[in-house]
């Protein structure tokens, strides 16, 4: 079923009266970045959604053919920009890969700490504009102002608060300062009861439960085949997580950790965390389980980062590796994925012995998430689009790239 | 013999009203009202002769009109006079409400909201905004019906406004007093509805129009339950009149109607969930939802018009709140009743009304700030669930606890304490100065009437 306008200049003898087709335009307030969904409805029941994207797309594969790796990660940056610490961490381990680098210790847990902060000030975003999109203000007020403190804490380490460029093939371009441990732990010290606040104004909160609890299911067969990752496919009950699961590359950053992986297994989420219960209405893959197994995440990396400081304290060797603008790439191909905070981010990079790689590509993870967004939309209201489309939490950055 | 033949005999009508302490009886009640009721006005003015017969501050503005101009001239003076004091009230709170709601939410929301127009409060921000309305350009979307786009912000506005008519602020301090006043309320407010319906439309946008029809149906289906929760302080008080529903509810709190009955406390709860579904409020905002229809009906619409949108919905809040204190919360009756010591004098009198008024006021702020509260609180209800909580939830609890009231009333008449000054019953009441029901019952026989409240105790043949 297309939703193609017909031809202007046919005139029609009968006017359709029971479908609608509304543009949820690139300009709206709660589809997160400039996506166009065309909905062809029936009254306020949605029959089928399309998806125009491409509206953010500004050629930075192209463009990674024309610069060094170490000058293609602002283009990272401004990807996921609301995780950009994950993009440059992704970036850098591929090329890492091609190259063949070993990293010192102690880089390898700096990573962790900075990987793990910007996945908790992603998860905040995820949730605050999620409540937002279903007409609660002030969750998005309280999740920005924690936002808040992290974005100080990364403008300590490296100068920026949004793009910050800050991890690099070789470790990381400053190490953290000092002191900046200590204000990491203080911030995550009260930052904890903060998160209990958002499971009372919208995990448990009755009117939430409602709007999102059996709303958008997908199924975990659906999940697979759509290719979708992160919380995603992990509120569906598939437990996948490239931490524990991906390339020994990548793991190996996060070997000693102590994590469990965020899914429901047997009807129950990890017993380490002190959680509000699952609802009654809730069905495993709906918006309510994707949103809870971010709030988790928040949690874990909490716990993680916590590990990590310690090790960061005693670890040996330097920040990073001392690599030169213009060191040739190798002859040969990489591709790596890792565990962003939106799911599996892969990039790829092509060596040609030139300083400057033949090609670069990133596989997006909010790409393959938006795509199932016609299945779970099909038969629901049109107030549920929002509450789906904020439940899979897309950046357009990343997926027009 | 008793008159009134279906009273319960436990109430004994017959006996004269001495054992009415004083100090229960609002000296606001003595004194003639300070208003422009038509019917009563030519009464008075017919039964003296031409001649008022009342002196001295707090006399009607009709009757002291009527000494220099001719009579319709000096109602129709008086009528745009309250009519002026009520677009200033209107208007006016819609700009305090804003600045307040700024305020409000500001502060759930971790912040301080507007701080620099005005001093270190910002109370002039909403002077400075709606200037920037003003001036801003009038904008018309080309698809848009342009008569019908233009008149619905005013159709919306009007309906809010002309319910204030009918709002009693403090004893005999009304507009318009209209034994009606309860039904005539809820009628006026109903008509808003078309104000949105026709914006939506108008607009010629698809969104508008989702906006339009969710808040049709939402509005009319709410309006059930409303009317079913406002019946039972009426059907306690057994008059439609506001001011007499307000006075029956004087002395201290325990006079209230809210704690008359369990059945009544419980009903005021789903009184002011069905108002704030009735004025579009979150969590059933639904109309103006800004994550799904940008700004739903009034998306097309920008400054001025849009400020009347505004506006209609601060004064629809302030009128159901309002509503809500006189039916439930003793009107412009405070907890104490603190005037009720004072001497008799017409400037006091007056004073206590005065007084009165910013007791109601306070209290119709104190239930639009709770909105504000809820506002910012919970997230939105979906249009299905509103639906959903209108038909199964709310509308089976108000004819249960309806049920429940009636027969309370049946079988306590006098109340769960026995005392209450007002038995239950008709309480039909003719608008009469205080000078001439004195010499009504000097006549009669019958020891002199303190107030309107004691006239309906009386066992006298209705009038």
């Amino acid at each position: 079923m297309s939703t193609q306008l017909d031809d202007p200049r046919i005139v029609e003898s009968d006017v359709r009266t029971d479908e609608m087709l509304v543009n949820m335009g690139p300009q709206h307030p709660s589809t997160h970045g400039v996506l166009r969904l065309v909905l062809r409805t029936d009254g306020e029941i949605v029959s089928d959604t399309t998806a125009h994207i491409g509206y953010l797309h500004r050629c930075a594969e192209k463009i990674g053919e024309n610069l060094a790796p170490r000058q293609w990660i602002p283009y990272t940056d401004r990807m996921d920009y609301l995780a950009a610490m994950n993009m440059n961490l992704g970036w850098s381990l591929a090329v890492e890969k091609l190259l063949n680098l070993e990293l010192p210790e102690k880089a390898v847990h700096l990573r962790v700490i900075i990987a793990e902060l910007g996945r908790i000030a992603s998860h905040l975003v995820g949730m605050g504009t999620y409540g937002l999109d279903l007409g609660s203000f002030s969750p998005f007020l309280y999740a920005f102002r924690e936002r808040e403190k992290i974005l100080d804490l990364f403008e300590e380490v490296c100068g920026a608060r949004l793009t910050y460029s800050y991890i690099t093939p070789g470790g990381a371009t400053h190490d953290l300062p000092p002191g900046w441990i200590q204000k990491c732990e203080a911030f995550l010290d009260q930052f904890l009861p903060v998160v209990d606040e958002f499971h009372t104004l919208l995990t448990s909160n009755a009117i939430f439960i409602r709007r999102a609890c059996d709303i958008g299911v997908l199924t975990p067969e659906m999940a697979i085949s759509y290719a979708c990752s992160g919380p995603v496919l992990r509120g569906s009950g598939v437990d996948q997580d490239l931490r524990r699961d991906g390339e020994e590359r990548y793991t190996e950053m996060y070997d000693g950790y102590a994590f469990e992986v965020i899914v429901e297994k047997d009807g129950h989420y990890p017993q380490d965390y002190k959680y509000p219960a699952v609802p009654r209405e809730a069905r495993l893959g709906d918006c309510w389980h994707r949103f809870y197994v971010r709030m988790l995440e928040i949690r874990q990396s909490i716990d993680l980062m916590r590990q990590a400081f310690d090790r960061y304290s005693t670890a040996k060797g330097s920040y990073h590796i001392p690599m030169k603008l213009n060191e040739k790439l190798p002859r040969g191909e990489a591709y790596l994925e890792t565990e962003a905070p939106r799911g599996q981010m892969g990039f790829y990079v092509v060596g040609n012995g030139t300083p400057i790689p033949w090609r670069v590509r990133a596989r997006s993870s909010s790409f393959n998430n938006l795509s199932v967004v016609s299945e779970l939309c099909r038969g629901c209201l049109i107030a549920d689009v929002p509450a789906v489309v904020g439940s899979l939490d897309i950046v357009m950055g990343e997926i027009d790239r | 013999m008793r008159a009134i033949s279906w009273l319960p005999r436990s109430v004994k009508a017959e006996e004269p009203r001495k054992n009415v302490p004083r100090v229960l009886v609002s000296p606001g009640g003595r004194v003639p009202y300070f208003t422009t009721s038509l019917s009563a006005g030519r009464k008075a003015a017919r039964s003296t002769l031409g001649k008022t017969t009342a002196t001295g501050i707090g006399r009607p503005v009709a009757e002291y009109l009527q000494t220099i101009l001719p009579f319709w001239l000096a109602y129709l003076v008086a009528a745009l006079v309250h009519a002026t004091l009520l677009i200033v009230l209107s208007l006016a709170s819609g700009v305090i409400f804003v600045w307040g709601e700024r305020k409000v939410a500001g502060r759930i929301q971790d912040r301080l909201g507007p701080t620099r127009v005005g001093g270190r409060y910002g109370w002039l921000q909403t002077i400075a905004d709606g200037i920037k309305l003003l001036t801003k350009e009038d904008l018309r979307p080309k698809g848009a019906d342009s008569f019908l786009f233009r008149i619905a912000p005013y159709v919306g506005w009007g309906a809010s406004y002309a319910a204030f008519i009918a709002l009693p602020f403090a004893n005999g301090w009304v507009a318009q007093r209209m034994n009606v006043a309860v039904f005539f309320i809820l009628a006026v407010l109903g008509l808003e509805v078309f104000g949105v319906i026709l914006a939506g439309y108008a607009s010629g946008s698809k969104w508008s129009l989702f906006g339009a029809m969710r808040e049709a149906a939402q509005v009319v289906s709410y309006e059930v339950p409303l009317g079913m929760c406002v019946i039972v302080p009426v059907m306690i008080a057994g008059t439609m009149d506001l001011t007499t529903i307000a006075n029956m509810q004087q002395g201290w709190f325990f006079n209230w109607f809210v704690f008359h009955d369990i059945f009544t406390f419980l009903l005021f709860g789903v009184y002011f969930t069905c108002a704030t579904a009735g004025v579009n409020r979150a969590p059933f905002d639904l109309a103006e939802a800004e994550s799904e229809l940008v700004a739903g009906f009034h998306t097309e619409y920008s400054g001025f018009r849009w400020l009347f949108f505004f506006v209609a919905e601060y004064g629809s809040m302030f009128m159901v709140s309002g509503l809500a204190a006189l039916l439930f919360f003793g009107g412009w009756n405070g907890p104490i009743p603190v005037t009720a010591f004072w001497p008799d004098h017409p400037a006091m009198n007056y004073l206590a009304n005065f007084l009165g008024m910013l007791n109601f006021v306070f209290k119709c702020t104190f239930g639009v700030v709770v909105m504000m509260w809820v506002r910012w609180t919970l997230p939105r209800v979906r249009i299905d669930q509103v639906i959903t909580t209108c038909l199964k939830y709310c509308t089976p609890l108000a004819a249960v606890l309806f049920l429940g009231a009636t027969l309370w009333t049946f079988a306590f008449p006098g109340g769960i304490t026995g005392m209450r000054q007002v038995p239950y019953g008709m309480v039909r009441e003719q608008y009469k100065p205080a000078e001439v029901r004195a010499a009504e019952d000097h006549v009669a026989g019958h020891p002199a009437a303190e107030s309107d409240l004691a006239v309906a105790g009386q066992h006298r043949s209705p009038r």
